[in-house]
């Protein structure tokens, strides 16, 4: 219990610090809004007006815990170039980010395990030799290339998919969803290959300790040693790697969303950056950091709920 | 005395396939960047009436929707994103090293900070990170190798850090130590020449993941602007058109492949043979 209020705790700090950072650098480099908003031939004293009215005013760090109070409780500030608030924007966006994310992170859990036990079992075997093999091409094809060779093969060639037909989840949840399979492949498809090649070398790293060897005399046979005794040890370095790919499929996301039309956060996150639209980038960026860390910390826990020696010294 | 001739090196990698396999798509790629420097078929930027065409002699690859031969645009684009992932390279491990050395060498609140600071910065995927860097900085090649670069520092600090630290305390060190050498020449020529095989690895790895960061967000519209596509934002643009010239995309979509798939092969064929379930 006090292992998870610590991780708890480092986890509000981070979360802090890289908010505070984030919003110290947007404040420093975008320039005075005001102008901004106003342009350039504005006078001193409309300036002034709307200075004080988006609270400029103030000291910055002022800014900043009215800025956190206020994202808290949902409303992360106005969009400079839309003129509407930032939650406004991206309230119908986030869900559909966070939902290509998570499917995918269970695509690779679902196809990198499996075959990351099994190479492992059968390992020298030729099956394992090609699995391997395959796992480097795999892991070689940038998700955006992959993503367009699968709705290629599964679109053109099998008619199993239409690429550009997307369909939201207000009109239809299982066919938004159904739309969402072939980008989440194609997003999951590296990871779950470095998945696999990571379970495959832990699971073999542990098969030639001492306790294995216990297991195999007291009559177990591969399997029962495997699924008894080796997986629990084995899975805590593929716990880890988790806990930092729900990062890179959110990343990934990203770039996959572009090539399947999805309007997912890219669409207007990448606009935000080129029209320098600060609140809208810190919101995004931010959002994004926090899922990341509390992620971190359901792992850290779980790795505790696996291996209760962790963090007693 | 260990042999330096090819031969005898070569006899020493535990899987000789593999590696050669990596070694000979490798020289492809960079026979294809350096070909590329000194001879182009087209000029990558020059449009003409010949749009959208296929594969042919005179267009090896065909042309894209402005009629630019893909070839050389091709050419041009591995160019970027050789150089992109190697500055890349360079500022994550020259950094990275630096801070990883110092901070493990001195020890206390310092490293502590970086150290927390690292792990942070090791969560967040290098391409969100290239994204806030280029919102705040603006959208250049330089940029991007910068911001990529940053995101790098994380892996190779915790090397060197941890290289550091377990050599710190050996009897050789202390004995430079004692001898009077002073802090800088101990970390750079007693303690840092050990970290030269998980170094290697190290960048082995970081090279292939700067190539895909470059091409996700090149595919994004960041870094390289047109008319001097990079790989990624190539396949972007040629994605509308794959169905009438599908080398537009899979040219230089294989490229980025073979460009990763070689070191990673490479890498492979280094490691020696693990042990077997039974």
């Amino acid at each position: 219990m006090r292992y998870v209020l610590k991780k708890t705790a480092t986890m509000l700090a981070t979360l802090l610090v890289v908010s505070l950072l984030l919003f110290v650098a947007f404040q420093l480099i975008s320039g005075d809004p005001a102008t901004r908003i106003l342009g350039t031939g504005a006078t001193p004293e409309s300036l002034a007006v709307l200075r004080s009215e988006l609270g400029l005013d103030r000291p910055l760090v002022t800014r900043y815990l009215s800025w956190l109070l206020s994202f808290a409780q949902g409303d992360p500030g106005v969009s400079y170039v839309y003129n509407q608030p930032v939650a406004t924007l991206l309230a119908t966006k986030i869900p559909v980010t966070l939902v290509l994310a998570a499917l995918s992170f269970a695509f690779m859990c679902a196809m990198g395990i499996p075959t990351g036990i099994i190479c492992a079992k059968y390992a020298g075997s030729p099956v394992d030799r090609i699995v391997m093999v395959a796992n480097q091409v795999i892991m070689a094809t940038p998700p955006f290339f992959s993503g367009i060779l699968l709705s290629w093969v599964l679109g053109m060639g099998l008619h199993l998919f239409t690429p550009g037909g997307y369909v939201s989840y207000e009109t239809s949840v299982p066919r938004f969803l159904g739309y969402l399979v072939v980008p989440c492949l194609a997003i999951a498809l590296p990871r779950a290959a470095q998945l696999a090649k990571l379970l495959r070398g832990s699971i073999l790293e542990e098969a030639g300790k001492n306790y294995v060897r216990t297991a195999y005399s007291r009559g177990n046979n591969t399997s029962g040693v495997l699924f008894g005794h080796v997986l629990k040890n084995a899975f805590l370095p593929a716990l880890t790697f988790l806990g930092m790919s729900l990062g890179t499929m959110l990343a990934g996301s990203l770039v996959v969303e572009r090539v399947f039309g999805i309007p997912g956060v890219s669409s207007i996150l990448l606009a935000s950056i080129g029209n320098r639209d600060y609140p809208v980038i810190l919101a995004i960026v931010v959002l994004i950091a926090a899922v990341i860390v509390v992620v971190n910390l359901l792992v850290d826990i779980l790795y505790k709920v696996l291996d209760p020696r962790i963090g007693e010294e | 005395m260990v042999s330096l001739r090819p031969r005898a090196l070569l006899a020493r990698v535990p899987n000789r396939g593999l590696f050669c396999a990596g070694a000979v798509i490798t020289l492809l790629v960079i026979a294809l960047v350096i070909v590329g420097m000194v001879w182009m078929p087209y000029e990558p930027t020059a449009m003409s009436a010949d749009r959208l065409q296929g594969v042919s002699v005179a267009h090896p690859l065909g042309t894209d929707k402005m009629g630019r031969d893909i070839l050389s645009r091709v050419m041009y684009g591995s160019r970027i994103t050789l150089l992109v992932a190697l500055g890349t390279m360079a500022i994550g491990a020259g950094l990275g090293i630096l801070v990883g050395a110092v901070t493990g060498y001195y020890g206390g609140i310092v490293d502590e900070v970086v150290m927390r600071v690292t792990d942070g910065l090791f969560a967040f995927p290098s391409v969100l990170l290239a994204l806030v860097f280029v919102s705040l900085f603006g959208s250049s090649t330089l940029n991007v190798m910068w911001a990529l670069g940053i995101a790098f520092v994380p892996s190779f600090a915790r090397v060197s850090r941890s290289e550091v630290i377990r050599c710190k305390h050996l009897d050789y060190v202390k004995n430079a130590r004692l001898m009077g050498v002073r802090d800088v020449r101990v970390i750079f020529v007693h303690i840092l020449p050990n970290m030269r095989g998980v170094l290697l690895s190290n960048l082995m790895i970081g090279f292939n993941n700067a190539v895909l960061s470059e091409a996700g967000l090149s595919f994004l519209g960041i870094g390289s602007q047109p008319p001097f596509a990079s790989l990624g934002q190539m396949i972007s643009e040629a994605q509308e058109v794959f169905f009438i010239v599908p080398s537009a995309v899979l040219g230089p979509g294989l490229v980025i492949v073979l460009m990763v798939l070689g070191f990673s092969l490479m890498g492979e064929g280094l490691r020696s043979e693990e042990g077997r379930m039974a």
